[in-house]
């Protein structure tokens, strides 16, 4: 009996990641975010997220390079980079999950769902479960979740000494639309 | 026979769970493989536009301003009549516009010799890694300085002219180093001894002691002929001055201790006759603060 719940979970497990070649991605995806303080607003976006997606297992992985967000007031970008997030130690953030519904991904339509995984910024890893839209249309997919981070829960410091006061959590908005995976090795 | 059962679906959910993240590895390498070359510029390699007195490789940023003040006291060895020089101050102010990333211009006036200065410099090269490699940044920079004081000169005889070859590289989040070949000439100079042409070697650095605090040194060596005494009798000597940066948030904070009192390349690469040995040592600081006119951050501003 044993044996058999075990091959057949390990079968079938594996199969999945063995069939995995239903595979979408980008490295293009929009993440933007935004903080309100009383002097002036912070706001910033990458446009080089990337995702990738297994219709096959629900696996997903986001990433994208800190350096790559683009702030209007550039003081700014450098003080993200250089004293909050410190992107020269930690160049990424990274979600690797699951998604949480059984999906059609053949069907075009767009359906609410969740994806639970591991969410690592500034090099502090948070389980998190994010909720947000999937849209499936002709050949492509798109992803869009808000959320929000704690700054705390990353160990990114805000100094006492700063003038300007910086909201403890930051609106994340992100914007993915991906496309049928395509090695360029 | 429950519990050898439990602990198959145990064992089968570990495995899947391991599974999911041997999946998701996979996928993040997939990713990894797409992800598009680019090249990753070093950025910071200072706070500020100046190292102390002098310029550093940093130019200000594409529609910003920079306002930039800068004081210095007198010297320390006035005494306490003089409250160690503070009763007396000299200052500059600065406006820097970034016309592009990597082109600046400005202008400033100083209080000492009441002099007007103009100023441009470009970016030529930038450290970077990736698909570009260079080692190290290279920033030229000139300026034009005109010390309105003497009512009698003509405008040719106030003016001067300082070029320089900014290059430093940015050895470590916490180390930058910077070497500063200059070339000063004054249409008019101060003794009949002088030459109107000076070469310089500037050296400068900073040391991170925190995300938002550095210690800061610069030396200009000039190759000026020994001995060689201003029209007040002193002799000259080279500028040293050690200080550190404190970042908050928008403005960049310089406290130092130097031994020139001009705050442009002419006063103290060319000017210098205090010495660190006898104790004309000044307390002097640089307040910067940058304003963003990128379209942007417009409606940003409340």
């Amino acid at each position: 009996m044993k044996t058999i719940v075990l091959i057949f979970s390990v079968s079938f497990a594996s199969l999945g990641y063995l069939k995995a070649q239903n595979l979408y991605s980008t490295s293009n995806g929009e993440t933007s975010f935004f903080s309100e303080t009383p002097v002036e607003n912070i706001a910033a976006v990458n446009k080089f997220g990337q995702a990738i997606l297994n219709t096959s297992t629900n696996d997903i992985v986001v990433q994208m390079n800190m350096k790559q967000f683009d702030f209007p007031n550039k003081l700014m970008q450098e003080h993200f980079n250089e004293n909050y997030i410190e992107s020269a130690k930690y160049p990424k953030a990274v979600f690797k999950g699951k998604i949480n519904e059984k999906i059609d991904f053949t069907k075009n339509g767009t359906y609410d769902i969740s994806a639970t995984g591991d969410f690592n910024l500034h090099g502090v890893s948070k389980p998190r479960t994010f909720k947000g839209k999937i849209t499936i249309a002709q050949g492509s997919i798109g992803l869009t979740t808000d959320f929000e981070v704690a700054l705390t829960e990353h160990n990114i410091e805000v100094p006492k000494v700063v003038f300007m006061k910086i909201a403890q959590t930051i609106q994340v908005k992100n914007k993915y639309s991906l496309a049928p995976y395509v090695s360029k090795k | 026979m429950c519990m050898k059962a439990l602990a198959s679906v145990v064992t089968a959910w570990l495995l899947m769970s391991t599974i999911d993240v041997k999946a998701q590895e996979d996928l993040t390498k997939m990713l990894e493989e797409n992800e598009p070359k680019t090249t990753d510029y070093t950025t910071a390699t200072f706070k500020g536009t100046r190292i102390i007195n002098g310029h550093s490789v940093e130019t200000v940023k594409k529609n910003h301003l920079d306002f930039i003040i800068h004081h210095r006291f007198d010297r320390l060895n006035s005494g306490a009549y003089n409250l160690f020089g503070l009763d007396y101050s000299t200052i500059r102010l600065g406006f820097e516009y970034g016309l592009t990333d990597n082109i600046t211009i400005g202008f400033g006036r100083s209080s000492v010799q009441k002099t007007f200065d103009f100023l441009a410099k470009a970016k030529l090269l930038r450290q970077s890694t990736g698909t570009r490699n260079i080692p190290f940044s290279v920033t030229a920079f000139a300026s034009s300085v005109i010390e309105t004081l003497d009512k009698d000169l003509t405008t040719q005889d106030k003016t001067s002219y300082c070029t320089q070859l900014l290059i430093a590289r940015k050895f470590s989040e916490r180390l930058s180093l910077q070497l500063n070949p200059t070339f000063l000439y004054r249409n008019r100079v101060a003794t009949a001894a002088q030459e109107r042409a000076l070469f310089a070697l500037g050296f400068g650095g900073r040391m991170k002691l925190n995300k938002r605090l550095s210690l800061n040194a610069e030396y200009y060596w000039a190759f000026r002929e020994k001995d060689l005494e201003n029209a007040l009798g002193d002799p000259y000597g080279n500028s040293l001055a050690i200080g550190v940066d404190i970042e908050t948030g928008g403005h960049v904070f310089q406290l130092h201790f130097t031994n020139s009192s001009g705050m442009v390349e002419k006063q103290f690469i060319g000017d210098t006759s205090g010495s660190w040995g006898k104790g004309d040592i000044r307390w002097g600081f640089n307040v910067s603060r940058t304003f963003s006119f990128d379209k942007r951050a417009k409606g940003m501003m409340k």
